[in-house]
């Protein structure tokens, strides 16, 4: 095995650069290195200026979501062991604008989140006298895969519709909602159906399904997409053949 | 949403790549993708057909034996299995993707998902059988 490979980075520095560069750096190539490794090696030993997101380096976190070599990836799971000989190519997410290097943009998923609701909304709350709220582990089960999201937004950059369709909510922001609508304890699914039914909700998406196959946490937005459009199918049924009905 | 002070969308220092026309050839998952959208036109092309045949069979028997003889032609043929296979890939990633979209529970626990995909391949069996009979049988 070679000593060192070669790391090639994109480089955007707005204040010298008007659009992005490439930068090549040799990086010790130790079995036990991520890419994320490499990118703190050229931050501590060659260019500090190079600038990056990442913080818990163990896939728990989602900050340091970048494409390898062309697919989104988590760098701090990416082995650099599996590029050899290289290059490896790190550049930042597809489909978001960038900011500087490899650091993106990233209030549109955050806003696009928080309009789905993503947390539980009660009609009513019971007091605390009557305790918590009980789940059976088969409730629990029903929405523990989608909530794995680690909002690393590996899932948009994998998105060609939303690559396309900036207003798209997009595989994540839909995982989530269904996460909670999909909870036992949560009574809000009617105020996300009028977001998520949404042409830029759910029917924007053709069910690529490359937003489940990078996911690192094993989420499966893909398939929650394509469960929600049933759910609103049948609610639109329901309201058809039912106008008096109230929601 | 009423709170988005922070976003500007066009921010000028920020760099914006646009998404090339040719993004579907790009990558072989995006271009099976497309592929596979594509594989409706064979479905249209044999609901044409047999909108063809009605109308040459309402036409009278004259009109009808000429299309019989025209789907004979090696260029029908030839067609008729080009979009034979199409949809056949159609159909058969369409049942596959049946249990993504539906997971079915059965008692408390999610059944496996070639369960869920199966009686959508029992059923087509059943259905083309039974309309192979009724052309076949005399």
């Amino acid at each position: 095995m070679a000593e060192t490979i070669t790391v090639e980075v994109t480089r955007y520095r707005p204040e010298q650069e008007s659009e992005p560069t490439f930068e090549s750096f040799e990086v010790p190539l130790r079995t036990d290195w991520v890419v994320l490794d490499a990118l703190n090696y050229i931050k501590d030993q060659v260019d500090g200026s190079l600038s990056y997101r990442w913080s818990c380096r163990m896939g728990v976190c989602g900050s340091c979501g970048m494409m390898v070599n062309g697919e989104p990836k988590l760098t701090c799971a990416t082995f650099l062991s599996h590029y050899t000989p290289g290059p490896v190519r790190v550049e930042p997410l597809t489909y978001f604008p960038i900011v500087r290097d490899l650091v993106i943009e990233m209030t549109d998923f955050l806003v696009k989140l928080r309009s789905v609701k993503p947390w539980i909304v009660r009609e009513d709350e019971k007091p605390l006298s009557e305790g918590e709220y009980l789940q059976t582990p088969e409730q629990l089960d029903d929405y523990t895969q989608f909530s794995m999201c680690i909002n690393c937004m590996l899932c948009y950059a994998a998105c060609p519709v939303y690559g396309l369709d900036e207003h798209f909510i997009g595989p994540a922001a839909i995982a989530l909602a269904q996460r909670y609508n999909k909870d036992s304890r949560d009574q809000g699914s009617e105020e996300r159906l009028d977001i998520l039914s949404q042409h830029e909700g759910i029917w924007a998406c053709t069910f690529v399904g490359e937003c489940t196959k990078v996911c690192p946490k094993n989420v499966d937005p893909a398939g929650a997409i394509q469960q929600y459009k049933l759910t609103a199918t049948k609610e639109w049924f329901k309201d058809f053949l039912m106008p008096w009905r109230s929601r | 949403m009423n709170q988005t002070p922070i976003y500007k969308q066009y921010h000028p220092k920020w760099y914006r790549k646009r998404v090339s026309t040719y993004w579907w050839t790009q990558q072989w998952s995006y271009l099976k993708f497309t592929l596979r959208e594509l594989t409706s036109l064979s479905v249209a092309y044999f609901v044409v057909i047999m909108l063809l045949q009605v109308a040459a069979l309402n036409q009278g028997p004259d009109a009808y034996t000429r299309f019989q003889e025209w789907l004979k032609t090696p260029v029908a043929i030839v067609l008729n299995v080009i979009a034979l296979f199409f949809v056949l890939f159609h159909t058969i990633t369409w049942f596959n993707l049946a249990p993504r979209a539906m997971p079915v529970r059965v008692g408390g626990k999610r059944l496996p998902d070639w369960m869920v995909a199966a009686p959508n391949y029992v059923a087509w069996l059943v259905i083309s059988a039974v309309v192979a009979w009724l052309i076949v049988r005399k």
